[in-house]
């Protein structure tokens, strides 16, 4: 019976292919737009960790004075050398890592490159088993390296490539911003979006080249770069920020349950208490402990561009469905005469309409390969753009089966109208106006 | 008019009717919304920069190697820029506008005041800057050689003398004078001494976040001591292509310890300013074709139904022809039938327009819809209306009175 359906909804189609090819490209655009700006919605509100960021978060306290307020009085979202110690020191998570970023000069031995600067990050031993960074080469270094501020560096596949020629460099050299760095081991691919763990590098930044244990890039008087902010009379001088009120480190704590979670809540609640009694806080506890996406949320990192886009294409694809509707109904009413004869003949009303919705899925079908065409042509587009996150926009297999269901589905429903009135034709009216 | 009898036939066609006036609806609600995005990155997209845009070229350069201080060097290297023939002047900075990335700083007219009056940007120049960017000094003096010091940016940013922009003048003080005046630029509490004022020069940002301090900018005399270091170059006219290639093979003579990445290193005006504003002018773009393929769709749409409807009262029409009607009689009342559907989705797209700003307002801090908008959008779209109906219309009028003997 489908196959008939089929070939009645193709002789109808053809007959009148003005009509058919406004639907489909209507269909098509509206696809099209929708799914260009959804798939980058959804490349650029994915899970860095999947499967791990539940067991993240980023521990927040307020250790400002009692009169410099944020905005909602929200607790800050970076950490002071003093706090950051305390807490990474306090050893109350399953893991802890204290880290900033910065860009480190690079000389190569081999004279034929150039030198240039790479990005850095400057971090605690946990770092690499609590972000689940994969090793190519080596192993990172252990708490005791952060101790004795030992000068190894974790560096990244393409920097091994550049320098080594991705050998296995484990105990070579590298020589950064003047001082030599022993190679212990090379970072496999590894690149989270978004560049959660910082996110002042850019919200969507690659990941680093050169990784080596925060204490050594303080010794070394390592160049460092993100932001910072001070309050009081805090001076944000280089050789002070250990001792100064400034924020400008980042914190991230793992935690495996959510039992643990609200252990440590409780434990920078009584944290900020003590700092308070010892003079170091001036305000009450104000502490937050947001996990990964939370922390995402938070920091609006989705541009609220992509954001107004998204919606505005889908504003776009209820014009176009609308549209739709007003074809179909016209065209399905047209043929009134022959549902008419069609009814008389026997077929029941629920034929007729299974016949119509036939119709509506092939013009959603076509509709959909049409806007998938579409789709990829504008992600090329906006691969095509300046912004950080361009180059992410890609159609994965989910989005693409996505596109597909979301055409059909959305012009059966466009076809529900349409094909329902046209089936409450009276066939005896319609044969006799013949 | 036969406003009656075409509510009448209407009431017998109520979802095709409705269908139209709902896109119509739709449309003009997102028509709108998208004309006044457009609108808003258009103006954000034309500010001037308060420069001489044409001749200019940027260079980003960062140093290598060790060294206790790289302000030398700095000296060096504008002395070889300063000494081509195709260069007019140059200066070495942090920032400078457009570039996306700069200082600010909050300003406080009291060193021991809690809350900044305002915010700044803080423009480290010499006294070549004002030349090369073509500002315009409209009170007080220009820096003098002897005042550009050697600053490390570690230690303070505050400066005895300090230029700052009119609109910052005019923030800081009611009557706008600033001239001998002090203002604090930082947290230790040392005064600058505002010793000029320059018509207008843009902060580096160009995001929604600084548009509240745009327009004010602090010029302090050093050269910072630092490996990272902008220098900012007027070619003489015509020389700016020949500049380009010249200017690293001039820098890399002096020194090759340092890095001009290639892409971003050397850069006109020009493409700084385009670079600078590209998301702003996709956007534009991206809402202009939504409204031209929405605006073209929603006209199919009336085409193809009315089409539909003429075909469907092609026997009424031939009656009404016999029974005397002339073919104006029937163009017109398509037309106003259109009319009556559009006028319709209108005022529901009106509604749906402004309920839809007020929901961007409070999502993406836009800002409020102006009623000319939403009145251009209602214009146009019974416009669009009356344009894609004409030809089914014409069509109808052409329908001959024989029409309605024939089928019975």
């Amino acid at each position: 019976m489908f196959g008939y359906y089929l070939d009645l909804a193709m002789r109808s189609l053809k007959r009148n292919r003005m009509l058919t090819a406004l639907m489909i490209l209507a269909v098509a655009l509206g696809i099209g737009t929708s799914m260009t700006t959804l798939t980058v919605l959804h490349v650029l509100s994915g899970d860095p960790m999947p499967g791990h960021s539940q067991q993240l978060y980023a521990p927040q306290i307020d250790p400002q004075g009692a009169d410099s307020k944020t905005p909602d009085d929200e607790p800050l979202d970076q950490m002071t050398w003093i706090d950051g110690m305390n807490l990474l020191r306090a050893k109350r998570a399953d893991r802890q890592a204290l880290m900033t970023g910065g860009a480190v000069p690079i000389q190569p031995d081999n004279a034929a490159i150039d030198p240039f600067y790479t990005k850095a990050r400057y971090t605690t031993a946990d770092f690499f088993p609590m972000f689940e960074v994969p090793m190519l080469y080596g192993h990172a270094w252990r708490g005791e390296d952060d101790d004795a501020k030992a000068r190894v560096a974790v560096i990244s596949a393409k920097l091994n490539e550049k320098l080594f020629k991705g050998e296995d460099s484990t105990g070579r050299t590298i020589r950064a911003n003047g001082a030599d760095l022993r190679v212990i081991g090379v970072i496999g691919d590894w690149s989270p979006n978004p560049h959660f763990y910082d996110l002042n590098m850019g919200d969507y930044a690659k990941s680093e080249d050169v990784y080596l244990p925060l204490a050594t890039s303080r010794d070394l008087k390592m160049s460092r770069s993100g932001s910072i902010s001070c309050w009081g009379n805090g001076s944000d001088a280089e050789e002070a920020l250990e001792t100064e009120s400034c924020i400008w480190l980042q914190f991230w704590v793992q935690l495996d349950t959510p039992a643990k979670a609200g252990a440590y809540r409780d434990f920078l609640v009584h944290y900020s208490q003590e700092q308070k009694v010892l003079g170091r806080f001036e305000r009450s506890p104000n502490v937050a402990l947001l996990n990964l996406m939370g922390w995402l949320d938070y920091k609006k990192v989705v541009p609220s561009d992509v954001k107004l886009q998204t919606w505005l294409a889908f504003g776009f694809l209820v014009v176009c469905l609308v549209n739709t509707v007003g074809l179909m109904l016209a065209k399905f009413m047209r043929r009134a005469g022959e549902i008419g004869v069609r009814r008389a003949l026997g077929a029941s009303r629920r034929a007729v309409f299974a016949q119509l919705l036939t119709e509506a899925g092939i013009i959603g079908l076509v509709g959909g390969v049409g806007g998938l065409a579409l789709a990829l042509l504008g992600l090329w587009l906006v691969r095509k753009q300046p912004d950080g996150y361009a180059t992410l926009a890609h159609l994965d297999l989910p989005m693409l089966a996505f596109t597909i269901v979301l055409a059909i589905c959305t012009t059966l429903l466009a076809g529900v109208l349409p094909a329902w009135r046209a089936c409450q034709v009276a066939p005896a009216l319609q044969l006799k106006s013949q | 008019m036969q406003i009656k009898p075409i509510l009448a036939a209407l009431r017998r066609h109520k979802s095709g009717t409705i269908l139209i006036a709902l896109q119509i609806a739709l449309t003009l609600a997102i028509v709108c919304n998208a004309l006044f995005i457009i609108e808003q990155r258009v103006s954000r997209l034309s500010r001037t920069t308060g420069m001489d845009e044409t001749n200019v070229i940027a260079i980003a350069n960062r140093y290598v190697g060790p060294g206790t201080s790289f302000t030398p060097t700095v000296k060096t290297d504008l002395a070889a820029i300063r000494n081509l023939a195709g260069v007019e002047d140059a200066y070495a900075t942090n920032s400078y506008p457009l570039r996306n990335g700069g200082w600010s700083m909050g300003v406080r007219l009291k060193p021991d005041a809690k809350k900044e009056i305002t915010s700044t940007t803080l423009y480290f120049i010499d006294d070549h800057a004002l030349k090369t960017l073509g500002v315009k000094l409209i009170e007080g003096r220009n820096f003098n050689a002897g005042e550009v010091i050697s600053l490390d940016p570690r230690n303070s940013t505050s400066l005895p003398q300090v230029i700052i922009t009119k609109a910052l003048a005019q923030k800081l003080f009611e009557d706008g004078k600033a001239l001998g005046k002090t203002i604090y630029l930082s947290q230790e509490g040392k005064p600058s001494t505002v010793i000029g004022v320059v018509e207008k020069l843009q902060v580096p940002w160009v995001g929604t976040w600084a548009g509240k301090f745009d327009q004010n900018a602090a010029m302090l005399p050093a050269i910072l001591d630092s490996n990272y270091q902008n220098f900012v170059v007027r070619t003489r006219p015509g020389q700016q292509e020949a500049m380009l290639k010249a200017l690293p093979k001039t820098l890399y003579a002096t020194s090759r310890m340092r890095v001009i990445p290639e892409e971003t290193g050397i850069r006109t005006f020009e493409q700084v300013r385009a670079r600078a504003y590209e998301t702003d002018r996709g956007m534009a773009i991206l809402m202009g074709i939504v409204c031209a393929v929405l605006l073209a769709i929603t006209a199919a749409g009336i085409v193809g139904l009315s089409s539909f409807w003429v075909g469907q009262r092609r026997k009424q029409i031939g009656v009404r022809r016999a029974l005397g009607a002339t073919k104006n009689d029937i163009l017109s009342y398509f037309m106003t039938e259109n009319f009556l559907i559009a006028l319709g989705g209108v005022i529901v797209g009106s509604l749906l327009a402004v309920g839809m700003n007020q929901w961007l307002f409070t999502r993406f801090e836009m800002e409020r819809l102006s009623l000319t908008y939403v009145a251009v959008g209602v214009v146009a779209l019974l416009a669009l209306g009356q344009a894609a109906v004409l030809a089914p219309a014409l069509r109808a009028s052409r329908v001959s009175p024989v029409e309605a003997t024939r089928t019975v």
